[in-house]
């Protein structure tokens, strides 16, 4: 089964990293992103933009476009995996792996019910 | 304590110090004393985080240790003397972190940072006290990182610093929670002050370059923090995309001798997408407000040269109008000058030229005239009256790397004219 990993962390904090922590951290999150890669079970991987950078559209009529990230909370989503896993546990063994090379905030676990990988994206 | 604690920890305190400082200060209403509060308060994080786990808010973690430190103090000086109510309340730390960070995600903490930032923004306080004093209060950085920065002694530092607070204590803080339009005049000076930061780390050359590179940093992190807390600001969309776009091509600005790179002759491959992607989407966003300013403005020319793959691909026409439109909102001969550029790129040297000619007596004493002025009369051909105007550039040259650039530029300009006078034959 797909579960999407969902990395949520406190953005201001993540904002404060030194260039040299941030490539750290990325480094460290390769070496498990490669494992998983190997083993054919690494589908999508995204880091977003600051919220600074987004905007919200609600769906009511008309949709109302806001700036800023949908919930205005101290730990935002970050960015999301998508990793071929055997069951929950399974999938919590991974999110502990990238956990450990990347401590604080949390993931959300989460079962994908539809999937298009999206072919025209490399 | 590990070392990566020691590091993770040092992190979550920049990170929350406007926040918890802006708090102190407002129930202090002084800043040395919310200044030793957060320091306090930082002191025991460092003790007992690495036991007990970061908390879940730092930042109310901070504010309310600090003011328990602080108030103990009191108490221990005074003694006897009973103490407001409001201040007894506060012993269970725990329960009472989670009621404070509470309130610090209503109303308060957006105009704590503001006012923080605002302080820092006195008008007797001349542009480097604003930035060193931004630098220390704000960022948290030490008296030795900014005096680095700057190139002074970290005692010279030091005094100025005191300096600068002496006079904002002097003028005093603003305490009151400000309305509609004050809260956009405090946060207009505050975007000024942010572009100053960043502007000092930007045009630093040569050996300085890499020393004051963190200042771009800072500058983008606090343009980030107050778009966060304005989230419907066009202008500082626009402040946060120009810086974003600005530092893209911070790889590519420098030769490896320290000279600099003009932008034309940049390698794009080094400037940072990921950067631009931010910058451009921040732009995009606030011109969905139609609500146009000078920030803005900077910024969408700054788009217009990340967007072009290579230099020929530069839309000079666009640049060129909203030159004019910055002229409209901001009227100033530099503005001019620069707007000058892309109309030699557009309408050639000459019109490019006369557009100039009148800003001579304003800009008389300004390095970057002469040498706009000398580029546009070699590719007139004009050399002789060129290489007048390239001396006295020179002359006006603040830096050696200044005077090593028109330098450049004078030789690339015969380089680059040769060919197109003998066309012209």
């Amino acid at each position: 089964m797909l579960y999407a990993i969902l990395c949520y962390h406190d953005e201001d904090f993540v904002g404060s990293w030194s260039k040299e922590q941030d490539e750290a951290v990325m480094k460290k999150l390769a070496v498990v992103q490669d494992k998983l890669s190997k083993q054919g079970r690494l589908g999508p991987v995204a880091r977003l933009l600051p919220t600074t950078a987004a905007a919200t559209l609600r769906k009511e009529d008309p949709p109302l476009v806001l700036d800023g990230p949908y919930a205005e909370t101290k730990e935002q989503l970050l960015g999301f995996y998508i990793v071929d896993c055997k069951n929950l546990d399974d999938a919590l063994d991974v999110a502990r792996e990238l956990g450990a090379a990347n401590p604080g905030g949390a993931y959300e676990v989460r079962p994908v019910g539809v999937f298009r990988p999206g072919e025209n994206l490399t | 304590m590990s070392e990566t604690d020691a590091a993770w920890i040092d992190a979550a305190l920049t990170s929350a110090r406007p926040q918890a400082v802006g708090a102190l200060l407002r129930y202090f209403r002084n800043l040395d004393t919310a200044e030793e509060a957060f320091q306090n308060a930082c002191l025991r994080a460092l003790k007992t985080w690495p036991q007990n786990g970061p908390p879940r808010d730092p930042a109310a973690w901070l504010i309310m240790v600090g003011r328990n430190v602080a108030i103990d103090e009191v108490r221990r000086a005074r003694k006897q003397e009973p103490l407001p109510e409001d201040d007894q309340a506060i012993s269970d730390l725990d329960d009472a972190e989670g009621a404070l960070a509470e309130r610090l995600d209503g109303s308060h903490y957006r105009d704590d940072i503001l006012r923080l930032m605002f302080i820092c923004c006195h008008p007797d306080l001349p542009a480097t006290q604003q930035i060193a004093l931004a630098l220390r209060i704000v960022s948290g950085l030490t008296v030795k990182q900014i005096a680095r920065a700057f190139l002074v002694s970290d005692a010279a530092m030091e005094q100025r610093i005191t300096r600068a607070k002496a006079k904002i204590a002097e003028a005093g803080v603003p305490f009151e929670a400000p309305g509609a339009v004050e809260r956009s005049e405090r946060l207009a000076a505050v975007a000024a002050m942010i572009y100053l930061i960043f502007n000092e780390g930007y045009s630093a050359s040569g050996d300085t370059a890499e020393i004051r590179k963190p200042l771009c940093e800072e500058a983008i992190r606090l343009a980030r923090l107050l778009l966060r807390l304005f989230q419907s600001e066009p202008e500082i969309m626009g402040l946060a995309a120009l810086l974003l776009l600005q530092h893209a091509r911070s790889a590519a600005r420098f030769a490896a001798d320290g000279s600099l790179i003009l932008l034309e002759d940049q390698d794009r491959s080094l400037w940072s997408r990921t950067m631009i992607a931010e910058g451009l989407a921040l732009i995009d966003k606030a011109m969905r407000h139609r609500r146009s300013g000078p920030y803005q403005i900077q910024a969408a020319i700054a788009a217009l040269h990340a967007r072009a793959a290579t230099p020929e691909e530069t839309d000079w026409t666009q640049i060129d109008l909203l030159y004019g439109a910055l002229e409209l909102v901001q009227p100033s001969p530099v503005v001019t000058l620069n707007r000058a550029v892309a109309v030699s790129k557009v309408r050639g040297a000459e019109a490019a030229l006369a557009l100039i000619e009148p800003l001579a007596p304003k800009l008389a004493n300004y390095f970057h005239f002469y040498g706009v002025r000398g580029a546009f009369l070699m590719q007139l051909g004009r050399n002789d009256e060129a290489r007048i105007a390239f001396d006295r550039a020179i002359a006006l040259a603040n830096t050696s790397a200044e005077a090593a650039h028109i330098r450049m530029h004078l030789d690339r300009l015969i380089r680059d004219s040769q060919p197109k006078d003998s066309k012209a034959k």
